[in-house]
């Protein structure tokens, strides 16, 4: 009778947190080589089911973990947005191998600079591919995370358009605020003879 | 084997051939640009070539050179197995070349490819597009005065980690020797 | 099903009489007696980018007429990361790991291809040792069998069997431990180099693949217990996805999907290279160029490659792995730290690159996919003024749209399974 009123709150809060980060469902955003590192990590030797997020979900509705596995290229960039705003909340995102982090070593005119120029991304897992075992070693690093409810990465930037009006879906993405992310001919050239 | 279809382009068509050679056990035969369809029609229809496969089609860029552009074709044939590499010329000021999407199906894809990638316009293509990158690219990116880093991006997030120092840093270091 | 007077039961079928008289609404009963009149709207399916079946980043747009593709356009793309624009900028062996990740399920062949490829511009070709070309058979051919199961499973794994999924996943393991053991890596291993490759086989690797060998060859034979006698495999493989073989000469096919159709081109056979004329193999084909003839060669490819591993784990001889030659083959590490004369050649290595003589040449050798070539431009400097990748599957994927028309829609996840298309190589 002495706790503070968040007592209980918090407590629930925990025990939701710990629910969650033990039934992780993976949507797994495969483009390119990590994919066949991922197929690994899912298969029998390494086997991801014993962390509970075993199961890929191919709907972003059903799923609260996005791994955007492999080189993300301009071209690509507006799916994996869409795909990470019909993800209902609360969601995840790890970045799997270091060209869906930084782009890795293609640095050039076509591959996004790493995904979290399009999405906000919790876990970043280098390698090229990344070996199963660090796979594991990201997964459980964002479960702490979940467990400390730092997790989340929409709760740093707000809600995001999951209630996006209908109409408004062609233009993707929208940020909550109305506003569009699809930058216009004049900001997507380069400036001044500089290179973006 | 292969030879011999040096001389044949060279007996059937002597005005179009520029130059004919050998090079690393690479035949090599460099047409007028006007008449590469010719070259390569014979060459796949005439009875001692019979070249039914295009294996590949791409473009080099020579920048400063003249003509600037070298279409290169690689021909091969599954009767006799003998390949032939065929080469053409393509000025900057008017980068056209005849399209030969309807001799083989394979041209389709790589005609597309090749004005994607580098603006040469194939004269006759049934539906030339861009195929690797998307509609709203300028430019062409693997031309040599196209920089390496110039990104077009479609859509960032606001708070986005800023790229333009980094890679300006990559570009200075590393590479691009031929790009300024 | 329906039982007739004498007391048999024959099978329903939709055009069975009886599907005449189940009743229409109202607002059809004009159509009652013409069901072709029925009127149908076409509806317009995108597949992909990102879709489960699609386990390449392609794009199809289909317009379908009920079930039906009527037409379809297939966009590939999504994964274009500046192969060419990369090499521009990059020394001969920076580029390595780039070709490492063209075709990702068996990067050793594409390390030995882009080798062959600079070496001819060099030269060199005959001055390679002979164990250092053992080594690339061996690994190349273990690569061939990663990459055939990767595309028999995954396909399969479209179609429902998610078992033989697990199972083939199991054998590729098996592979990817020995090519662990060679290179240090599991799937990007950057593991040639020009004039040679870059480490010596492990002393017991003989022994590990003949038995790993006999465990993958379980694993396949296991794989196929379970799906060539399976009647729902049968019906959405055979017949599926023809192609003819005049025109898949002429959309560029090579490789088990050109073999499929009756064509017996392999470069391995027809052009050889390194030392494919020591072994005695066959160049499986099949008759038909549906998914079934695709699936049956890649699975007796399999076989071959594996007699192609034991016959050259028999025959491999001792010596150098890589040339004796200052100007093309990085000085020993040793060397490197204790010498002054080891340290600058290392840098002069490392910084400027390989001299390669002004030319041209274009070098093709038999990946998994077909016929992987390379044509490189070089301008005399230590950078290639074009490095040109010839990706088998970009073509393969050009005719998946004469592939898919016609076919249910369903049938387009094994049709597009069996060609396998890989992302990194076709885009580059």
């Amino acid at each position: 009778m002495n706790q503070p009123a968040s007592y209980i709150p918090t407590k629930l809060q925990e025990a939701v947190n710990w629910a969650q980060k033990y039934s992780l469902f993976t949507y797994p955003f495969a483009t390119a080589c990590c994919a066949m590192e991922f197929m690994s990590t899912l298969g029998p030797r390494y086997d991801l089911a014993r962390f509970g997020a075993e199961f890929p979900r191919f709907s972003p509705r059903q799923a609260d973990l996005l791994i955007v596995i492999g080189t993300i290229v301009e071209r690509q960039a507006p799916v994996l947005r869409r795909v990470y705003d019909q993800m209902a909340d609360p969601k995840w995102v790890m970045a799997f191998g270091v060209c869906a982090s930084t782009g890795g070593f293609y640095q050039n005119y076509t591959v996004t600079p790493g995904a979290d120029q399009v999405i906000p991304v919790d876990v970043y897992v280098p390698g090229c591919p990344p070996r199963p075992e660090q796979v594991m070693d990201g997964l459980m690093v964002l479960m702490n995370r979940i467990q400390d409810h730092r997790g989340s990465v929409q709760r740093e930037v707000g809600p995001t358009a999951t209630a996006t009006p209908i109409l408004d879906r062609r233009r993707l993405p929208v940020l909550p605020d109305g506003t569009s992310m699809v930058l216009d001919k004049e900001e997507r050239m380069p400036k001044d003879g500089r290179v973006r | 084997m292969a030879e011999r279809l040096l001389d044949l382009l060279l007996a059937e068509l002597p005005d179009a051939v520029v130059e004919v050679g050998s090079y690393l056990g690479d035949e090599i035969a460099l047409v007028h640009r006007d008449r590469v369809r010719d070259v390569l029609t014979l060459l796949r229809d005439h009875e001692s070539s019979k070249m039914d496969m295009l294996v590949d089609l791409t473009v080099v860029d020579y920048l400063g050179q003249s003509p600037r552009f070298e279409v290169v074709y690689h021909l091969r044939s599954t009767t006799f197995g003998h390949r032939l590499r065929v080469k053409a010329g393509v000025p900057e000021d008017d980068p056209t070349i005849a399209s030969v999407a309807d001799l083989w199906k394979s041209a389709n894809w790589s005609e597309r490819e090749a004005w994607d990638l580098y603006g040469v316009r194939f004269e006759g293509h049934p539906d030339l597009r861009r195929i690797l990158m998307y509609g709203a690219f300028e430019g062409h990116p693997l031309r040599k005065d196209y920089p390496q880093n110039a990104r077009q991006p479609l859509v960032r997030r606001p708070d986005a980690p800023p790229t333009d120092e980094l890679t300006t840093r990559l570009r200075l270091h590393s590479h691009d020797r031929r790009v300024e | 099903m329906s039982l007739d007077s004498t007391g048999t039961v024959t099978p329903y079928s939709p055009s069975d009489e009886l599907a005449g008289t189940i009743p229409l609404p109202p607002s059809l009963a004009a159509y009652a007696d013409e069901p072709e009149r029925l009127p149908t709207d076409e509806v317009i399916v995108n597949m992909g980018p990102s879709h489960p079946a699609m386990h390449g980043t392609v794009r199809i747009v289909a317009r379908l007429d009920g079930e039906l593709i009527k037409d379809a356009d297939v966009q590939v793309g999504y994964l274009h990361r500046g192969f060419e624009k990369e090499c521009e900028a990059a020394t001969y062996t920076q580029i390595f790991p780039y070709v490492d990740r063209l075709n990702y399920v068996s990067a050793m062949l594409n390390n030995v291809g882009y080798a062959m490829a600079v070496e001819k511009l060099l030269g060199i070709t005959d001055r390679i040792p002979e164990r250092a070309e053992y080594i690339r058979v061996i690994v190349g051919e273990l690569s061939r069998i990663s990459d055939h199961l990767t595309c028999i499973v995954a396909s399969l794994a479209e179609l429902g069997g998610l078992t033989t999924f697990f199972w083939g996943n199991r054998a590729r393991e098996h592979v990817w431990e020995l090519l662990e053991d060679v290179s240090g890596a599991r799937l990007t291993y950057s593991y040639c180099r020009i004039g040679g490759v870059a480490w010596d086989l492990t002393p017991d690797f003989a022994d590990k693949a003949r038995v790993k060998l006999t465990k993958i060859a379980d694993y396949v034979a296991d794989v196929r217990k379970l799906v060539e006698r399976n009647r729902i495999f049968l019906d959405r493989m055979e017949g599926v996805g023809v192609i003819s073989k005049e025109d898949a000469i002429s959309y560029g096919f090579t490789g088990p999907c050109l073999r499929a159709c009756g064509v017996a081109y392999d470069v391995r056979k027809d052009h050889p290279y390194s030392v494919y004329d020591h072994f005695d193999f066959d160049v499986p084909i099949a008759h038909g160029g549906d998914n079934l003839a695709r699936y049956l060669v890649r699975i007796e490819e399999i076989y071959q490659s594996m007699s192609i591993i034991e016959q050259a784990l028999a025959q491999i001889p001792p010596g150098p792995i890589i040339m004796d030659d200052p100007a093309i083959a990085l000085p020993a590490k040793r060397e490197v730290y204790n010498t002054i004369e080891g340290m600058i050649a290392h840098f002069k290595h490392i910084m400027e690159g390989i001299r390669v003589p002004p030319g041209e040449a274009y070098s093709y050798t038999e990946a998994a996919n077909g016929e992987l070539g390379f044509f490189i431009v070089s301008d005399g400097t230590g950078r290639p003024y074009k490095c040109r990748c010839r990706p088998p599957c970009f073509y393969i994927t050009s005719a998946l749209r004469d592939m898919i028309l016609g076919a249910n829609v369903a049938d387009v996840v094994p049709i597009f399974g069996s060609i396998n298309m890989i992302g990194g190589e076709c885009d580059r």
